[in-house]
């Protein structure tokens, strides 16, 4: 070897590896917030945020979070790496969360749950998990639904098709369809239900549809697959919010679910969540459990610790327990307050006699307004009301202070603009 | 698949009464086969259930102090004073914390990198070294979709898994040279000359896992010049940054000689071990581009690549490291305490290679203290492991690894004692 001393940049040929990587699309829910911040005008009103507000329209940590915090803090604990699976006191307790403590199939040992990063990586795991065991399965998704749920099944490498699920017309639930598309599926196919509070709508099945619903994906031997990020948060009520879950549980049927804190107990930044699979039997779970485990480990190894111990903390005493409901029937109350008070105000304001009511029937931290693109536009182009163009308002970024302007404003966009 | 009255029956005992549609339900599952148990937690499990007051625990891959007890550093204490309380836990950016990913590059690159400057670092906070890794193994797959990756041999177990999951075909590089504990140089060197030009190197920046031995800064050139010839892409991992010579400058050493030879590296940071943030999760990816614009489409797609996995990376860790790095008294302290975790490792080499010495060992120990960091490939067959563990109670992985880390003068005797009774008649 001749010339031993440093080459420099100047001398060095290669070509650019990474030339061919494009700028990835913005991200659309970011950018309403960027416009937003940059819009200067005093009424300016961000209804694009997904997370919950105050009154005050600030963000807020849960009280019961930072007692949680700061009893960590006092004890002092190590940062030990957790088991591939999750904590287990964490686990426990997310389980009993979802399906009551008494569940049966608790008590049989037949629920694989792995503590994984919030929503977005249980789903992923389950995803994975399905493309690995279940090749030629499709989901299948509601029309429309969060947008990263599409993202997660791409990545996986799952195939997925829409079931009807918004009908703009009575901006409520096209049931028939949903029935219909679901039924219509292939055998075997993975069904994506949003446990409560359907994100982008607020739109949820009854119960009687709930039965129905589980009777045809019963039928069809489906999976159901459950997305149950607003647990508590929706109706204020933990249990009832999981009811959807239980029904099929209480079915015999073997369920996914993925399981967020995220909104619930405001632990957003620290990425908490879980993947449960009920499953026929114990021994069943176990092997399904070494499986998912087999998939986390070679994308984070074991997840991370905080958020995990501050929700084993809050759950595992009776007081911080209690403390936690009621802060989250307060977060749960304001939003219904404020459904109340926009669809007064809408009602009252809007001489057509459109029917406003869904306002109402719709649960959780956003609405479907039934407002088109160029009407959504002008919401934000005429009014600084800042929202997604699919018509959606987040009502975490409401208060009653904003809601005769904001009925102003749907009201305006809904009968002037076409 | 119908259940038979006799299955049946066996299940009832098993798992109680049948739910109404259980006995038609057949599982989906039935395919599923139960997974191999992790090797390394396999060590862990079987020492914490040995009853014996004399078990030694050196398979475990985190920090211990002389009691043989896990540690939180003081300025970890210290940061998580000053951050309780003070911050509302909104999501991170898709990226990660701004502030970690500026002090985890100025640690990587150096304080006036050039590279830093001229915003040409694509960079996102990751799950740890796990979670880089597989971000770029992700990239990899995606953008330059006709790659491999030569990993070392051996190397961590979990490199492999995660190319694999990520589908990146892997080929593997000559490392290390049982016959001499040490690192196979010319087998390495030969390697790289072999591979096709453009190839894709996954390197251990230093204290090489599981074997502990690095390459001298001479063989580094050399190395690195030979990428250059051949136009290889290097990938660093660099999980004990600090915490193996207790200098983290020097432990980026490789890393800052491929890049003043003019490699564009990328570079899988953790701070596991040398912050002992185990469980947090906090780590870095960054990617050295032509330019700015590039370096932000390339981040923009990491970006991507994460919002599918996890959205967004968890806050705790990061604002720990960032209130450590970013505070010039804290940051005095850490180098402080990550030194003394690299001291009291590289004092308990010292002491089992004398220990062994004394013994009249037939054998050369010099392998223990020219390996670096938290590992030490002892070169002990998988029989004398096993021997060390049913005749002694000593646990470790059967590679022969030994976990420096599990090391303490209080049991420093009775571990050398053990590998001489077990090697004497090698």
């Amino acid at each position: 070897m001749q010339n031993t001393g440093h080459i420099t940049m100047a001398l060095a040929v290669d070509a650019s590896r990474f030339e061919g990587v494009p700028m990835a699309p913005p991200d659309p829910i970011l950018g309403v917030s960027e416009a937003f911040k940059a819009d200067t005008s005093d009424l300016k009103l961000n209804l694009g945020v997904g997370a919950y507000r105050t009154e005050e329209l600030q963000p807020a940590v849960l009280n019961v979070v930072k007692k949680a915090e700061k009893l960590m803090l006092e004890k002092g604990e190590n940062k030990e790496y957790l088991p591939i699976e999750g904590f287990a006191a964490f686990n426990k307790a997310t389980a009993d969360l979802l399906l009551g403590a008494d569940n049966p199939v608790i008590k049989q040992g037949r629920v694989a749950t792995l503590q994984s990063l919030s929503g977005t990586g249980s789903l992923r795991l389950a995803a994975a998990f399905i493309q690995r065991y279940f090749p030629d399965a499709k989901v299948l998704i509601s029309s429309p639904t969060w947008g990263n749920h599409k993202n997660i099944f791409n990545d996986a490498r799952v195939p997925w098709s829409e079931y009807r699920y918004y009908d703009p017309k009575t901006v409520g639930l096209d049931f028939e369809g949903m029935i219909a598309d679901i039924q219509a599926a292939p055998e075997g196919s993975f069904v994506l239900l949003h446990g409560c509070a359907h994100n982008p709508t607020g739109i949820d099945p009854t119960p009687e549809q709930w039965e129905k619903l589980a009777d045809v994906i019963e039928e069809k031997k489906h999976m159901p697959f459950f997305d149950v990020a607003y647990q508590g948060f929706a109706s204020g009520s933990l249990d009832e919010d999981a009811s959807s879950v239980r029904l099929f549980v209480k079915r015999g049927l073997e369920v996914f679910v993925a399981q967020s804190y995220s909104k619930n107990l405001g632990l957003y930044a620290e990425r908490i969540g879980a993947i449960n699979v009920i499953c026929s039997a114990p021994e069943v779970a176990d092997r399904v459990k070494s499986q998912l485990k087999r998939l986390a480990r070679p994308m984070y190894s074991n997840p991370p610790i905080h958020g995990a111990k501050i929700v084993a903390n809050v759950v595992g005493d009776p007081t911080m327990f209690g403390e936690w409901k009621e802060e989250m029937e307060q977060m749960a109350g304001r939003i219904k307050n404020v459904r109340q008070k926009l669809y007064d105000s809408l009602t009252e304001k809007d001489q057509s006699g459109k029917d406003w009511s869904f306002i109402l029937s719709q649960i959780g931290m956003f609405s479907f307004t039934g407002l088109n693109r160029p009407q959504s536009d002008n919401m934000t182009d005429k009014w600084h009301i800042y929202m997604t163009k699919d018509g959606r308002i987040s009502l975490a970024g409401l208060n009653l202070a904003k809601c005769e302007y904001l009925a102003d404003a749907i009201i305006d966009s809904f009968h002037n603009v076409n | 698949m119908a259940m038979s009255r006799a299955a049946a029956a066996v299940r009832q005992r098993r798992c109680g009464p049948l739910l109404p549609a259980a006995r038609s339900m057949a599982s989906w599952f039935g395919h599923v086969e139960r997974a191999a148990k992790d090797p390394i937690l396999g060590v862990t499990e079987a020492f914490l259930a040995d009853p014996s007051p004399d078990k030694v625990n050196v398979g475990v891959g985190a920090y211990r102090d002389d009691d043989g007890k896990p540690v939180v550093l003081e300025c970890v204490r210290e940061a998580e004073r000053r951050v309780a309380g003070s911050t509302n836990m909104e999501y991170l950016p898709m990226g990660g914390s701004v502030k970690m990913i500026e002090e985890s590059l100025k640690l990587a690159y150096g304080e006036d990198s050039e590279f830093i400057k001229d915003k040409r670092i694509a960079a996102v906070q990751a799950l740890s070294g796990t979670g880089a890794c597989r971000l770029f193994a992700d990239f990899q797959k995606r953008f330059l979709p006709d790659s491999q990756i030569y990993i070392p041999t051996p190397t961590w177990s979990n490199h492999h898994n995660i190319w694999r999951d990520a589908q990146v075909p892997q080929r593997t590089f000559a490392y290390y040279h049982p016959e001499s504990r040490g690192l196979d140089f010319a087998g390495l060197m030969d390697d790289i000359k072999n591979a096709p030009e453009g190839s894709f190197f996954l390197l251990h920046a230093c204290a090489h896992n599981p074997t502990g031995v690095d390459p001298s800064e001479e063989q580094w050139r050399e190395i690195s010049h030979q990428f250059k010839v051949k136009n290889h892409f290097p990938f660093f991992d660099m999980a004990y940054q600090g915490f193996a010579s207790g200098d983290p400058e020097r432990d980026a050493k490789a890393i800052r000689i491929f890049l003043e030879d003019g490699h564009q590296i990328g570079c899988a940071q953790s701070y596991a071990k040398n912050m002992g943030l185990y469980g947090q999760r906090a780590g870095c990816l960054s990617i050295l581009c032509d330019d700015e614009i590039q370096a932000v489409a390339v981040k923009s797609q990491l970006q991507q690549i994460a919002r599918p996995m996890y959205s967004n990376p968890p806050l705790h860790g990061a604002l720990i490291v960032s209130t450590i790095l970013g505070d010039p008294a804290l940051k005095s302290l850490w180098l402080k305490e990550v030194k003394g975790m690299a001291d009291r490792i590289i004092g308990m080499r010292k002491a089992l290679k004398e220990s062994l010495e004394k013994l009249g060992s037939p054998l050369s120990w010099e392998h223990i203290t020219n390996q670096i960091g938290m590992f030490c490939y002892s070169g002990m067959t998988p029989e004398q492991v096993d021997r060390l563990t049913n005749e002694f109670h000593i646990y470790m992985t059967r590679n022969g690894r030994i976990s420096m880390a599990g090391v303490t003068t209080g049991n420093v005797a009775y571990l050398a004692n053990a590998i001489h009774e077990v090697t004497k008649t090698n």
